[in-house]
């Protein structure tokens, strides 16, 4: 079996790699030592005096390293070994005295970029396929075969650190318009163009690469001007890491070291420090999250799953804010036919509006092109009759959260939608069984649990109730995915998944402000300890009063444990509903946050900084609440495995991915020792942390949730 | 006896349009394309159309956007749609979107398509302004200019008033009288007075707002969503407290002196679109729809536009007639176009009339005694408003609901057009 086909006309080598058996290319143990060989022979071979490297696979070039060896890897040597071997393959395509070119369709990330980015001249497809970039720091690691080096002398040191210290991917268009590919040519002459720069290159041309502006040459070209671009850099790698993700801090180090001290300097740093990393917790726990995320995409979350309807038209029943973001997102991402009902012209036309925003917000982003975006809008419309509901393959609900409210409309669903129809409901508290137990065909209900704003937040949970048919699941679970996101398939349970977990760590929450902790230390602390933001914040966000309802739904549900914060309920009756009312445990003015309203404390009926409470145990209690209810929830079923809590938990509440997930933290963290935590705090701060059954039992007989590793 | 010989009968499905507002108002940030592909998403939407099934479209427009020349295509380009459905626009003025539907008719009587959806748009708020041709002489040269030496002599040729822009003006290209002077012309040779004129008028507004307060003619409009602002579910151009008494008070517009033609008694420049559902009775029978009636004949015809420039109906309708084999007694209800009150007077003066008979169709008879009380029973175009381009879409649909209504057997539509050409359609019931 060979990866590449060699080819000699006219004095120009044509490699093509078609990796045999997948449906990618990527540089396998394989394809480095047949690179090796076919380099050693055109080295020797006098008559050849160009290369051309093109990819056999319709959609990638390469689409990066073999991300299984990489996880393979068990030591630091065994990783340094690997790139070290990586980096001096890669070295010998400028070291081979004749020009190579990268003929570039597809894919073209991680070491595909890197060994690109070693040839001579690079040529890539103006096509939507063609996505060029280095994700390395998303996986915890960083671009260890030259990448550091190479970007930033190609496209300057600006730039190459946007890409490199972010992880980021580029469109083709973008990657020309930056200087990291020469040439932007019609898919159909790529080759025919490449030939044509191989010869050109063949006999002594060489392209005159753009300079890259004054700022650039004023900040690059000077030490002074480099070190205050990189002490800016780091700024704002460490505000945005937290100091929990080492790989950007380390990937910049990189950039600087080869800068100073020379590639070859550069690269032992690079080789040094991706060892490092790669064995290292962070980076096992980011690729454990890929790999987890990348099974979830094939996982229809029902057994012996049958082939998902093809949505073509949505009908969105309420166009309040859910409906409009439903209704936007699944145009912008899906590019289906919606239509949104309510019941007066004036709230179709907000939500058309607010719809329609999304969809600009993706021209003004320029992801989408004029044209598209005139092809997006015309497929939203609506109105306050059914019309269109017929002929719809899903209905999403979004109306206000009241049984009654839900019924009715339910009842006129099943009169005006389509016998085939799957019937959701986007529902945050109400469960699903109830929904559906008025309606004569209960198998194709089942809620789709969106959170707001829907465009921006990446998960779904799609519940499931025992008569939900497989077929209206798996439809869901497949357009969720369309509409880009991570869908969890979770039971019909009090608070699903996600608001089930949440509930008991901002109750703490509430319960630390009443007892005395100032809101921002709380808020410090869970950010320190890697949530995208605190508690406190997050309540405002949510809203006082959604989080209230929710909580008493579960409090109903589940009893004292679940217990709302009484001061809560003083808070919302003020008014103070969080940031869309202007206040709530902050004040807010201009849509910006103007900090705590220190009159909240009143109205809990508080001191803050009266408690004397350590930080450990503020943070053991948040998060403990937490971790508890998700082996409890677990144990109930609400969520298929480990996997599928932990992932939810990561997109859905933005729990750190560093850590894994809450089950996985647990696991981490050692389940006998969870266990003491818990009964220490259930001592001393109430029963409510008493432990979950399943994880004394778990202790007890040395079980983890990841058995495997 | 039918147009159709092997029996393709032709029915209207249903359709729908936006509302029609006077130019420079509520829709005026729409342009026709807009408008036009609007009311054929609702359409869609409405009658639970695969958009699969359309073979053709016709779309009517007048004053054409020289970027977006043929508005039908710019719609059967929607995303609801396959790319391959071929679209033409079309302009007979006033009559385009009879013109597209009718063609779209005979396209199905005469076997070419099974489906087809025609209409038309037109928005007045959107009007091309253009260069003067000396302008465009110059900017043209220009670009063909091979030396800076030869562009500066080019532009030592300009004068400011060349960028004086030209607007279309809706005046006769052969004649340079405009509409207005056209209906003055017709109102003094026909003896029209001022006062009926009037309270043509008036009725038409009455008529209009009883539809719309019924709900008759709202459930024919596409409510229209602007970005800023409320939604637009009803035609702004009806008048709930209009009298006689004050329409009398406004000025003749187009003779100061002797004239009658004011802005009361004619119609708006307005925006809208409008778009029809037509097909092939055994498609629509296999596909489940229930026809609102069926094409039975349709005709067109002109006179010399110096002379009565809006006459051409009192010609196409008794062609029509003859054509649909019915007497003019047989008809149950009469959409007629409101260019101008004096017009439609002129109009069924000329049915109503053995001379014009006698002269014109050389019959003895006249063409037929019009009972009012069956025409423009909802309103017509002096009260809904009239974009050019779109008028025809609004009577086919509004005469096919109301036929159905009323359980009427024969209808007539009747619209005249610039270019001194008139357009008659007779619907039968289904």
């Amino acid at each position: 079996m060979t990866a590449f086909t060699k080819t000699v006309a006219d004095g120009i080598a044509r490699f093509v790699l078609d990796l045999p058996g997948e449906p990618i290319n990527k540089i396998t143990r394989g394809v480095r030592e047949e690179l090796e060989h076919l380099v050693d022979e055109v080295a020797r071979d006098a008559a050849i005096r160009a290369v051309v490297l093109l990819s056999g696979k319709p959609d990638t070039f390469i689409a990066g390293a073999d991300i299984d060896e990489f996880v393979a890897l068990r030591t630091r040597d065994e990783a340094y070994t690997l790139v070290k071997g990586g980096q001096a393959l890669i070295n010998r395509l400028p070291a081979l005295g004749k020009p190579v070119v990268a003929a570039i369709h597809g894919a073209c990330l991680g070491g595909g970029l890197e060994a690109a980015l070693a040839c001579t001249y690079r040529l890539a497809t103006e096509h939507d396929k063609t996505k060029i970039g280095l994700p390395e720091v998303q996986l915890g690691i960083i671009p260890a075969a030259g990448g550091c080096q190479r970007l930033p002398r190609l496209i300057g040191i600006e730039a190459a650190l946007d890409i490199i210290l972010a992880g980021k991917t580029l469109p083709a268009k973008v990657a020309f318009r930056r200087g990291i590919v020469d040439e932007l040519v019609h898919p159909a002459v790529l080759e025919r163009e490449a030939m044509r720069a191989a010869r050109q290159l063949a006999g002594g041309w060489r392209p005159a690469r753009r300079g890259r502006g004054v700022k650039a040459a004023l900040l690059e070209k000077n030490p002074a001007g480099r070190a205050l671009l990189f002490s800016l850099a780091r700024k704002q790698v460490r505000a945005k890491t937290g100091g929990h993700y080492p790989a950007p801090l380390t990937a910049l180090q990189a950039v600087e070291h080869g800068l100073r001290y020379g590639v070859d300097a550069g690269l032992d740093f690079e080789a040094a420090s991706f060892a490092d990393l790669a064995v290292g917790d962070v980076s096992r726990e980011l690729v454990r999250i890929f790999f987890a995320t990348t099974a979830l995409k094939k996982d229809f979350g029902v057994a012996d799953a049958p082939p998902p309807r093809r949505v073509q038209r949505l009908g969105v029943a309420g166009a309040g804010f859910m409906g409009a973001g439903i209704g936007g997102t699944a145009v912008t991402q899906a590019g289906v036919d919606v239509r949104l009902r309510d019941t007066s012209l004036t709230a179709v036309g907000k939500g058309l509006a607010a719809a329609r925003r999304i969809v600009d917000e993706r021209l003004k982003r320029r992801r989408i092109s004029k044209y598209e975006h005139r092809r997006l809008t015309a497929q939203l419309s609506g109105g306050t009759g059914w019309a269109g509901f017929r002929r719809a393959d899903l209905v999403i609900e979004a109306v206000f959260e009241d049984l009654d409210v839900k019924h009715a409309v339910f009842r006129e669903l099943e009169e005006e939608a389509g016998e085939e129809c799957i019937l959701a409901s986007n529902t945050s508290t109400i469960p699903i069984e109830r929904i559906g137990a008025v309606l004569r065909r209960p198998e194709r209900v089942l809620g789709m649990h969106f959170f707001s704003p829907v465009e921006k937040m990446p998960l779904l949970e799609v519940i499931v109730t025992g008569r939900t048919s497989p077929s209206a699941t798996a439809t869901a679970v497949a357009f969720g995915r369309r509409m880009g996101k991570t869908v969890v398939v979770v039971r019909d349970h009090p608070g699903f998944w996600v608001n089930r977990i949440l509930a008991p760590y901002l109750n703490e929450a509430g319960r630390l402000v009443a007892e005395g902790v100032e809101i921002e230390r709380l808020d410090r602390l869970m950010k320190g300890f890697g949530f995208p933001v605190g508690p406190i914040t997050l309540l405002d966000e949510i809203g006082l009063d959604v989080g209230l309802k929710a909580s008493s739904v579960l409090h109903e549900a589940f009893g004292d444990r679940m217990r709302p914060q009484e001061g809560l309920k003083a808070v919302v009756a003020a008014g103070r509903l969080g940031r869309k009312s202007g206040a709530g445990f902050y004040r807010y003015a201009k849509g910006k946050r103007r900090g705590v309203d220190d009159a909240v404390y009143a109205l809990i009926g508080t001191q803050p900084g009266s408690a004397a409470i350590g930080d450990a145990d503020v943070r053991d209690r948040l998060l403990y609440a937490m971790l508890n209810e998700a082996v409890r929830a677990l144990d109930e079923g609400v969520v298929r495995s480990p996997r599928d809590g932990d992932i939810a938990a990561i997109f859905g509440i933005g729990y750190p991915p560093f850590l894994g997930g809450p089950l996985r933290t647990l696991d981490r963290a050692g389940i006998p020792q969870a266990v003491e935590i818990l009964r220490r705090l259930a001592t001393t701060y109430g029963d409510r942390f008493a432990p979950a059954p399943r994880l004394e039992r778990m202790a007890a007989d040395g079980e983890r949730f990841y058995p495997d590793d | 006896m039918t147009t159709v010989p092997d029996g393709r009968r032709v029915a209207v499905i249903g359709g729908c349009r936006t509302p029609f507002c006077k130019a420079g108002t509520a829709l005026k940030q729409f342009n026709a394309v807009d408008l036009a592909r609007h009311a054929v998403v609702e359409l869609l939407h409405r009658l639970e159309l695969d958009g699969a099934t359309v073979d053709e479209m016709y779309f009517g427009q007048v004053v054409a956007s020289p970027v977006t020349p043929n508005l039908a295509r710019e719609v059967s380009l929607l995303p609801q749609f396959p790319r391959d459905i071929p679209a033409a626009a079309v302009n007979r003025a006033c009559a385009s979107a009879n013109t597209a539907i009718a063609i779209a008719a005979d396209q199905i009587a005469a076997g070419r398509a099974d489906t087809a959806i025609a209409g038309g748009a037109e928005s007045l708020s959107d009007v091309p302004i253009l260069h003067s041709r000396r302008f465009a002489d110059l900017l043209i040269a220009l670009s063909r200019a091979r030396s800076v030496g030869e562009r500066l002599k080019l532009l030592g040729t300009f004068r400011p008033r060349d960028l004086v822009p030209v607007t279309p003006a809706i005046a006769e290209p052969s004649t340079g009288e405009t509409m207005g002077q056209s209906a003055e012309k017709m109102a003094k040779m026909n003896g029209i007075s001022r006062e009926v004129q009037d309270a043509w008028a008036l009725r038409s507004h009455r008529l209009a707002y009883a539809g719309t307060a019924d709900g008759r003619l709202l459930a024919e409009i596409a409510p229209v969503f602007p970005t800023e602002g409320e939604p637009i579910d009803r035609d702004n151009g009806v008048r709930t407290d209009s009298t006689l008494e004050q329409m009398a008070k406004l000025p003749p517009v187009f003779d100061r002196r002797y004239g009658s033609v004011t802005a009361a008694n004619s119609s708006p420049l307005t925006d809208g679109a409008s778009a029809v559902l037509l097909m092939h009775e055994a498609k629509a029978r296999a596909l489940g729809y229930t026809p609102l009636a069926f094409i039975r004949a349709h005709a067109v015809a002109a006179v010399d536009p110096g002379w009565q420039l809006l006459m051409g109906p009192a010609l196409a309708v008794p062609m029509a007639l003859e054509r649909a084999g019915i007497a003019f007694s047989d008809l149950g209800l009469i959409e007629m176009h409101e260019a101008f009150a004096a017009q439609v007077l002129s109009n069924i003066e000329a049915f109503e009339s053995k001379a014009w008979a006698a002269e014109h169709l050389g019959r003895s008879e006249p063409i037929g005694a019009v009972n009012r009380d069956i025409v423009n029973v909802m309103g017509g175009s002096i009260a809904i408003g009239h974009p050019f381009g779109a008028t025809g879409g609004r009577v086919t649909l509004t005469l096919a609901h109301e036929m159905r209504r009323r359980d009427v057997q024969f209808g007539l539509i009747s619209v005249c057009a610039q270019g001194g050409m008139g357009f008659a359609m007779v619907l039968e019931r289904a």
